[in-house]
């Protein structure tokens, strides 16, 4: 799935890296605990979170994710948003909740890493 | 390829700085062209030891040995030590600050995802001195 398929289904604008959309992404992880996040060494595309600091963004690089979708509308301050720019790391932010913004995805094809 | 020997100090106490060291040795491998899975492994390794060193152990020192064959990561630190290491191998025991679960981190998940991804752990630890970490990587394992 392309993340600009990404952003559409989930209603998102893009914070940075809009020459990136074209990308491909085939899985997703949401969490708000970044270990979880690293308890998996298989290619995961997308990171979904409500946690807005820098972590986030170093967690994703770490598993070199391609774009981080902050839910629930929440807007990161723009050192972050900068930070994930130099990373060259998509950034969307939804209106949907983690739940909703996971079920959208998970219903059109992109899975989850187990 | 000579073995290759990075070495950094990682500042306690700055939490945002925290994984500047491991963004550095995943950019070398990049570099040296090690495949992308044990990058993550070594990244996931090193970095959660360098989150445990700034919010346990007001920072540290990292020395990372690069070969063909293996990685192998250092961590030492004159912090705290860890008073009970048993437990701290277990997943979800925790003894972090409400500043490290803000964070992302400090759910009792650090030591059981650096022992899951590294072929070779070892910690070395003394109540009021510190705590060595000593990880191995093998490529390709």
């Amino acid at each position: 799935m392309q993340i600009k398929t990404v952003r559409d289904i989930l209603d998102a604008e893009v914070l940075c890296g809009e020459e990136y959309l074209d990308q491909e992404v085939s899985s997703a992880c949401g969490a708000d605990l970044m270990s979880d996040v690293l308890a998996f060494v298989k290619d995961q595309g997308i990171l979904l979170t409500g946690l807005l600091n820098l972590q986030v963004v170093r967690t994703a690089e770490m598993m070199d994710m391609k774009c981080i979708v902050i839910v629930r509308g929440k807007t990161p301050d723009e050192k972050l948003v900068d930070f994930a720019d130099s990373r060259s790391i998509v950034m969307l932010r939804t209106p949907y909740s983690m739940y909703t913004a996971c079920g959208r995805l998970y219903n059109d094809g992109l899975v989850g890493v187990e | 390829m000579e073995k290759i020997h990075l070495q950094y100090n990682v500042d306690g106490d700055d939490l945002t700085l925290a994984g500047e060291a491991s963004s550095d040795v995943r950019r070398v491998l990049r570099q040296l062209g090690f495949d992308a899975e044990t990058i993550r492994r070594a990244a996931i390794c090193m970095y959660e030891g360098e989150i445990n060193m700034v919010i346990h152990a007001y920072g540290g020192v990292i020395d990372v040995y690069i070969d063909p064959d293996s990685i192998e990561i250092i961590m030492a630190d004159t912090g705290p030590g860890i008073a009970d290491v048993e437990k701290a191998w277990q997943e979800g025991y925790t003894t972090a600050s409400q500043t490290a679960r803000d964070l992302g981190f400090g759910a009792g998940m650090g030591l059981p995802n650096m022992k899951r991804y590294s072929d070779f752990i070892d910690i070395e630890t003394e109540l009021g001195k510190g705590t060595t970490v000593k990880m191995i990587i093998k490529i390709n394992s």
